[in-house]
This record gives C-alpha cells, structure tokens and sequence, in this order.
C-alpha cells in the first residue's frame, strides 16, 4: 500500500502496473504526476490528504458500513406516523426492481438514439401524471415539491408581469422559506391568512388580491391535513383579479379527489414521492408542474421537456426535447430559473406505480387513507385530554392532535412513544406555536387497524 | 480487434404502457380497510364533499403484473446505461463505475425506511455517515463546513450564489454589489443559478489558449462584484493556469469566489479549492464520487464553505457533540432551506463507502488514471483523420478534452450530430457535443474516467476511426443514421411545434389521433 505503484484498486482498470506503463510510454512520459505539470506548483497540495485507512476488500466495507446503518431504526421496526409532507407509503416490489435496473441506474444524458427506452419511459410518466392531474403537459421532475411549487409561482410572475404572489400560511415553514429565498428580491411574498377551519381566508384574499397579483398559491390537502374546500371560489376570485391559480396537490388523493386542474388551477405542482419512491430519508422527492397546452405557459417552464416525435407511420417514434433553448441551458445568464440534474429515476418509477395501480388502484388507495385517517381521529379524539382534529372537516392522511390538556409535551410524549415501538407525529411546537402542544399524525394505507389500536392504546398509558 | 460491427440495440417495438392492458386488470393490490375501520367510518362519498368527489377516474392504463415488469424490462434494455457500455462519451459528466456493493448498501430497510422526521436517536448511523462524509469532502476540497441539501449540481451552484448574495447583504452592501462573472466555458448554470439569485452575468469569453485572460477579469471587476463563479479545469479540459490571480483579484474587489467543481475527478489529492483561494465550491456526488446517474438523477450537490461563511449554510445541519449527532435548525443567518430535508442521502452514502473503499491513495489514483486516460485517448482520437483539438494552445488536457469535426464537416458535409447518431451504431453512447454558447465549431467533448481500461479506450478510437472513414468513403451511411438503433432517424422538428409538440399521450391523442 505504502509504494503507489502497487495500487491497484478494482474499480480502476489501469491501475494494473503494467497497463499504466504501456500508457505513459505511448505519451512519452514516465509518471502520471507529471501530467499535472500545467497546474502551478503553489496550487499544488504537497502532502497526501488526511483521509481514514481504505477498506479495499469489499467484505470489510460491508461490514464497516452495515454495522453504522445498523444503529438505525425504520418506520419498518416501528409504526410510523410522521408524515408532514412527505410520506410512508408502499413501495410494490415491481417499483424497487425497475428502479434497480442497471440500464435506468446507470444512465445519464444518453439521446433518444441511445437511450430510447429511459425517453419513453419519462414520456410514459409525464403522461400518466397527466391523466392524474387532468392536465396535458407535464414537466420532467423538480427536485422536489416546494422547487416545483417556487418554479411555478415565477412562471406565473413571467406570465402576468406582475409583482405579488399571494400565499396562505397553511403551508409548511419549510416550503415557505425555500419559496422566499427563491423568489428573493424578484417578487413580492405576502401571506394570506387561514380560517378557523384550517382553510384560506375568503376574506383575507379579498383583502389583499390587486391588480398586482400575478398568482394565488394553496395546497389541497392543506399542509394541516384538511381539504381546500373552496378551490373553485379561490380560483375565481384569481382569475377576476387577472391572476394565475397555482396548486399544490398530494397526487395519492387524486383517484377519489376531483384535480385541481377541474376546479380552475393553471398551474399545478405536487411531489411523486408517494407514488412508489421510497422515503430515503428525504431522497424519494420528485417534483412536478403540470399545465394545459397552451404556449404562452410551456414557454415559461423551467424543466426539460420531453415530447413525443411523430414518425413516418404510428408504429415508429422517438422522442425529443420540446423547445430546449427555454432552458437555462441555453439562456444562460438571462435565465430567470434553472434545471440540471434533477430526480428522474424517481419519476420513472412513479411511472411504473401508477401503471401497476391503474385507476382502481389509485381509487382505493385514496378511499383506504381517507377511511383509517377518519378511524384514526375518531380513536385518538376519544382520549382525555386529546383534541383532534384541530381543523373541523374531512382529512387526507394527515391530521393535527393537540396535547395541551394533558399537560403533557410532545418532545415527551414522543419520547415515551419510543418505548412503545412507535415514532408519534411531527412535533409542531417549533414551527407552529400557536397550535402550543400539538404533533401532526399521519396514517396511510401502510396502517393496519391493529397499528392504529396500538398508537391508541399506547396514547391511553403515556397519557395517563 | 472487434469493432462492434455486429452490434444492434435492442428493437421491441415495444406500445406505450397507455396502449397495453385490459379493463379490469390489475398490477398490484394493497390492503383492504378492516370490518371494525369500515364499520366506524362513512362512505368516502359521504366523507368528502361533493364538489371534492373526483366524478371521472383518471385514464390510467389497466395492466396485470407480468405484463407491467415485461414492458418496463424492455424499456431498460433499450437503454444505454454506464454497465453495459464503456461510456466515454458524455465528457462534463464523469461517467463512471457506481460499485455494486454501495446498491446493497441504498436497498437495506435501514436507509429506505427512514422517514426525515425521526427523532435523532433513532437515526445515529446515517447521521453518522453525513457527518463523516462531510468531513471527508472538508479534507479534500480544503472547506470547513459542507451540507447536502442540493439535489444536483444545479441546486448547488444556486446555493452557492444565495450564500454570496447573504454574505453582502449581512455587510450592507446587497443592493450594491449585484454582478457575477463567469466563463464562457464554465457550466450555463454557473451563470444561469447566479441570476436566478437576483445576479446580472459578466461572462468572460476565452482567448485562443481557451481560457480568459487577466486583463478580461480586470476590466469586469468593479465595486458592483458580488462573486466569481467559475469551473476549472473548464468544459474543455483545460486548468486556466491563472486561477489564483483571478480569485486574488476578486477578493481586492471585494467578492467572494465560488468553485464550481464538477471537473474535478482529475485533480483528487493534487489540487483543493482551499490552495487556490476560493472561499467556497461543491462537489456533484453522482457525478465524481461515483453515485448512480439514474437517468439524470437523483444526485447530489454538497456545497462546501469556507469558516467565514458557514452561518449561511442551509438549515437543518448535521452536528457532532463527540457522543452523539444531532440535527439543528437554529442558524438565524442561515439563507434558509433550498430543498427539503438532508439532500438525497442515498448518493451520500454511496459516496462515503465509495471514499472508504479508496482512501487518500486511491483517490489521487482515480484522478492520475483519469488524467492518464484522458492524454491517452486525446491523442489516439486527436490522430483520427477530420478531427482537431479545440485550443491547441491551451496546452495539455486533464480529465477530459473537447475536440472538434469541424475539418471532416468541411471535407464531408458530415456535422458532430451525424457523428453523434452513427456512433450509436457500434454499441457506444451518443456523446455531449458542447454546453452552449457553441463555440468549438462540429464539437465534441469525451471523458474516459479512471473507469476505463486501454481496451475500452482502444476499441473507442477503432470505432470513431471507423466512422470517421466511413463520413470520407460512405457518407450516406453517416446522414442516414442510426441503422442499427432501437429507433431509425426521425425528424423532431416537431417537437418544437405547438401545434404538433406533445408532453402527454393525452395532448397526442387530441393532436394526432383525431
């Protein structure tokens, strides 16, 4: 190991001394460090980095790395019910094994000459989002929802060319501060306030909304958990003022809930991960931004394209990129967003979700969360000293609990939940103060009923 | 020596999934709600209110499970993924190997099934691995501090150019300074990400050794300089010698400089960011630290900062107390959160065992053997008759070399886009020609990583040789390819058409299938 010569690692082929040899000799030289002779020498670092001893073998680099994942427990040891945005679903087997194909895996950039099939592929999501969504264009992904969601209200800032972007306050701290430091100096941000039913303010809306007003943002579900229920009178009180509708929308609720797209979004934005993508502790994302077919908006989109090519006859296609020169790629400098590498994989395999669950599939997905979430709080409601949900209403998957009458906090009440094999629901109290004690819980339809009857029975001890 | 004569990809012919399927078929079931759920609850048409009721399923296709695995199967195998070429051909992006072993790692429960919420105790060992591979990523580059909140090199460099707009504007001096300079031949998004932050771009074009001079920089800097952002080696191969005058330059002027540093594979152990003066860089994991493409991501963009801008760093961060690792969002100066959540931990992890597998030797060998790669292919390919070198007085390349067809288009009527097609034909990937502005004439750009043997690389020259002489001897078999591709040459212009572009099969039927 200590003489470099002998180095000869797997994954680098002409480490092998005597390829590297033939190499140098073919250019002339004797070492490769001498290939380095155009950086000057004091930007050099003149010493080998400070980097641990290497596990060359790959049996000790399985032990090593295993062992420090071993220290993690999974929503699989225990019964998880964080969700707050992004979501414990599951993954059918058919997801994971498209999504390890080495083809799709290892791919990049490849043309629709090389690498047809990731092409068709990407188009088959774009598509199937669309019959989701009711929308006929569909961007390739995002990084993620709030990147969607930020992209979308600068598309509808470029389209109006006005200044203000109305936003509830019923969306997550965390969108919110990714959507202020993006929109940062080019628009004006203001936030329009919630109702006692966790939805917008009519009244604050019309307070607020101008001639101004490029675009109204709401999420249905809300960040809380409950329906939008007035989607339509939103959307209309927009589109008087001259404003675009932009939506964000759980795409695992739109097998029974009406899209966005039917009650008068113009843009629509979302995240896949809870179409079959793993959590990976954050890395499932999947943005997307969806719209009608119409000129003036797929101009504005910041994402690549993908567009079906009509062959000479129906039977042969390929496929391209619609108006690449939009891209930042191409305007550079005056571009007003930006797109790169993003979550494709992700969004091939929400592909292969939503052709494995069909509209059956997406239909009972939403009914089953939309029944145990309603089990769920009617269980949890019964507890002394319990409040849910906070918002009256029907919920989606998500649902806030409020604690204050134990006299309990959720720092501790989760903490003991711990024992009882459970994570508990997102504590809320940082973000959230004025809901004081309060967790946000999350049923899918990974939850049985007995996984909702332990979470009670677990509550009813901790509590007592 | 085989030329992969006989190649053809393979041709499946295969529907989209929208045309497959039955009615009443069914690819996966998930589990019913329980008798007592069923019993205690309303009927959903009950629960939500009408208006909410979505009144027409969505037009998803019905397909039984063979038949979805089958269809998806084929569109994989109609894809050239790095494991089943040697893809030397996409230059600016490091194709290189991903380890098998690092799959095993992202497919345990233990990283799938962690949710970004979790208490921190229940999450110490992939805690740990962040924490580490920070450390790691702060050695190599020479920064302070990392996070991998950006999901690619995109989101990096926009990161980076947040973080110098707070910089200013915590000095008071936000509304003033509002210029970025950039380089022709540093990545579009180098420039792109800075205006998106609020920037207007000074770009700096290249002299004829292909990088800018001096002189160019001196005359761009002003009072109104925020930053330099700039890749080096550029997008040509070439190491702007001068880097560290530039950055000097700026820091006088009073702006900070930003390394974009996804080129650099071939200067692992030889050069830092740290050396060269930049206050701070990133690094795209699935790019140089081997994590998986994936069909252009997930990746990752760790951006690494210098001590004197770490409190701008994206919340939450990974902290270590020498006993336990913590998870912390109260920075007050921090800009705040560029994407959900850690980043895209499962390029992180692959990229900490990757690192483990390799050391500090291993990693100054990846970057020699790139090097050595490159100068190795650069001159065979440079010795193929219609191509030339772009700067030829840029003198030698490292990790990769943007070359140009610009003599074989002027012999043959041939272009780098005919090249790009007909070489699909021999089983290779069709190769990144330029980032725009194009200003290499007919260009491409290879990159053969320490991920290639001599024979990979020998066989490529064989079959751009073979190419090239058939642009001079048979030059309709170049126009009119590909032959031997899953698909035959289409015209896409209509891709470009409103009235003909289609994202979804649901515009397509509108448009075409009337």
């Amino acid at each position: 190991m200590a003489d470099k010569k002998c180095f000869v690692h797997p994954y680098i082929p002409n480490s092998a001394p005597a390829v590297e040899q033939a190499m140098l000799e073919e250019l002339g030289e004797t070492a490769a460090e001498n290939l380095y002779r155009v950086i000057p020498d004091n930007l050099k670092l003149h010493r080998k980095l400070d980097l641990p001893e290497p596990l060359v073998s790959e049996y000790e680099l399985k032990r090593h790395v295993e062992k420090i994942l071993a220290k993690n427990q999974t929503c699989d040891e225990y019964i998880s019910f964080l969700g707050s945005g992004y979501w414990h679903h599951y993954v059918p087997a058919v997801c994971s094994e498209i999504a390890n194909r080495a083809e799709f895996l290892t791919a990049y950039w490849g043309d629709t000459y090389s690498d047809f099939g990731k092409w068709q592929a990407m188009f088959e999501y774009q598509s199937l989002m669309g019959e989701l969504l009711n929308m006929e264009v569909v961007s390739s992904p995002t990084y993620d929802w709030s990147s969607a969601a930020s992209s979308a209200i600068m598309m509808a800032v470029r389209i109006t060319g006005r200044s203000d972007v109305l936003v509830p306050s019923n969306i997550s701290k965390g969108r919110l501060s990714q959507m202020k430091n993006f929109i940062h100096g080019r628009a004006n941000l203001k936030t329009v306030e919630y109702t006692a039913n966790g939805t917008l303010s009519l009244e604050d809306l019309h307070k607020k909304i101008s001639a101004d007003t490029a675009a109204v943002y709401f999420e249905n579900p809300t960040f809380f958990g409950c329906f939008e229920t007035q989607g339509k009178e939103i959307a209309d009180l927009a589109h008087k003022a001259g404003a675009l509708v932009v939506v964000g929308v759980d795409p695992s609720s739109l097998g029974i809930v009406n899209p966005p797209a039917d009650y008068g979004a113009d843009i629509v934005c979302g995240d896949a991960q809870p179409l079959g993508n793993a959590m990976n502790y954050g890395g499932g994302a999947c943005g997307f931004i969806a719209t009608q077919d119409d000129e003036r908006l797929v101009a504005e989109y910041p994402t690549l394209l993908v567009s079906i090519a009509k062959g000479e006859n129906e039977d042969l296609w390929a496929f391209g990129e619609c108006t690449h020169e939009r891209t930042s790629y191409v305007k550079r400098g005056d571009s007003p967003d930006f797109i790169g590498t993003s979550q494709w994989l992700n969004a091939i395999t929400s592909g292969v979700y939503l052709s494995l669950m069909g509209p059956a599939g997406m239909k009972e997905l939403g009914e089953g969360i939309l029944r145990r979430t309603a089990y769920t709080i009617k269980q949890l409601s019964s507890l002394e000293g319990v409040r849910t949900p906070v918002f009256n209403g029907p919920h989606f998957k998500e649902f806030i609990v409020n604690f204050d009458a134990t006299g309990k906090t959720v720092a501790e009440i989760n903490k003991k939940l711990l024992s009882y094999g459970i994570f508990g629901g997102k504590d809320l109290s940082r973000d959230y103060p004025e809901f004081g004690q309060s967790a946000q819980y999350c049923v899918t339809e990974v939850h049985s009923l007995d996984d909702i009857n332990r979470l009670v029975s677990a509550l009813k001890e901790v509590l007592a | 020596m085989r030329k992969n004569i006989d190649y053809h990809a393979a041709r499946w012919d295969e529907p989209l999934i929208m045309q497959l399927g039955t009615p009443g078929e069914r690819g996966v079931l998930l589990p019913a709600c329980e008798k007592q759920i069923l019993e205690e609850t309303d009927d959903p048409a009950n629960i939500l209110p009408a208006h909410l009721l979505r009144q027409t399923p969505p037009e998803l296709p019905e397909v039984s499970q063979p038949r979805v695995v089958r269809h998806f199967m084929r569109l994989s195998q109609m894809t050239m993924g790095f494991d089943v070429t040697p893809d030397i051909s996409q230059g600016t992006c490091t194709m290189k190997y991903s380890p098998k072993i690092n799959e095993v790692f992202c497919q345990s429960p233990k990283l799938r099934q962690l949710h970004p919420y979790q208490d921190e105790e229940t999450v110490q060992g992939i805690l740990e691995i962040i924490y580490k591979l920070k450390l790691f990523l702060c050695e190599i580059s020479g920064m302070d501090d990392f996070t991998f909140q950006p999901g690619g090199g995109s989101q990096a460099i926009y990161t980076n150019a947040c973080i110098i707009r707070a910089y200013h504007e915590a000095n008071g001096e936000g509304e003033k300074r509002n210029e970025i300079i950039s380089t022709a031949f540093s990545h579009p998004v180098d420039s792109a990400a800075a205006h998106t932050a609020g920037f207007k771009v000074i770009t700096l074009m290249p002299e004829s050794n292909g990088y800018p001079s001096v002189e160019a920089l001196k005359a761009a800097i002003s009072p109104r300089t925020a930053g330099l952002m700039i890749t080096n080696p550029e997008d040509t191969g070439i190491f702007n010698p001068h880097i560290h005058e530039f950055v000097d330059l700026v820091h006088e002027a009073g702006g900070l400089c930003s390394y974009d540093q996804a080129n650099a594979n071939g200067i692992f152990g030889i050069a830092r960011a740290r050396e060269a003066g930049f206050d701070m860089c990133h690094f795209n994991l699935h790019k140089t630290f081997s994590s998986p493409h994936g069909c252009i991501g997930p990746g990752c963009g760790a951006v690494g900062v210098s001590d004197k801008l770490v409190r701008f760093l994206p919340v939450p961060r990974v902290s270590f107390d020498g006993e336990k690792y913590h998870i912390e969002f109260d920075h007050p100066d921090s800009i705040g959160q560029v994407r959900n959540y850690n980043g895209n931990i499962p390029a992180v992890l692959r990229s900490y065992a990757w690192i483990m597998s390799l050391g500090a030797e291993g990693l100054k060998r990846v970057a020699e053997i790139a090097v050595l790669n490159n100068n190795y292919l650069t001159k065979k390919i440079s010795q193929i008759k219609g191509v030339t070198i772009a700067y030829p007085e840029g003198g030698q390349r490292l990790e990769q070399t943007r070359f140009s067809w610009e003599t074989l288009t002027k012999d043959t009527g041939v272009t780098t886009e005919d090249v790009r097609r007909r070489i699909v034909d021999y089983g290779i990937q069709s190769y990144h020609t330029s980032h725009h502005p194009i200003i290499v004439p007919e260009p491409f750009t290879l990159e053969p990583s320490e991920s290639f043997s001599k024979e990979d690389l020998d066989l490529y020259v064989e079959i751009f040789s073979k190419v090239a002489e058939e642009a001079y001897e048979n030059t309709e078999v170049v126009l009119t390819a590909p032959h031997r591709s899953t698909t035959y040459q289409v015209d896409r212009s209509g891709c470009n058409d409103p009235e003909q572009w289609a994202m979804t099969w649901k515009a397509y039927r509108r448009k075409h299938l009337k």
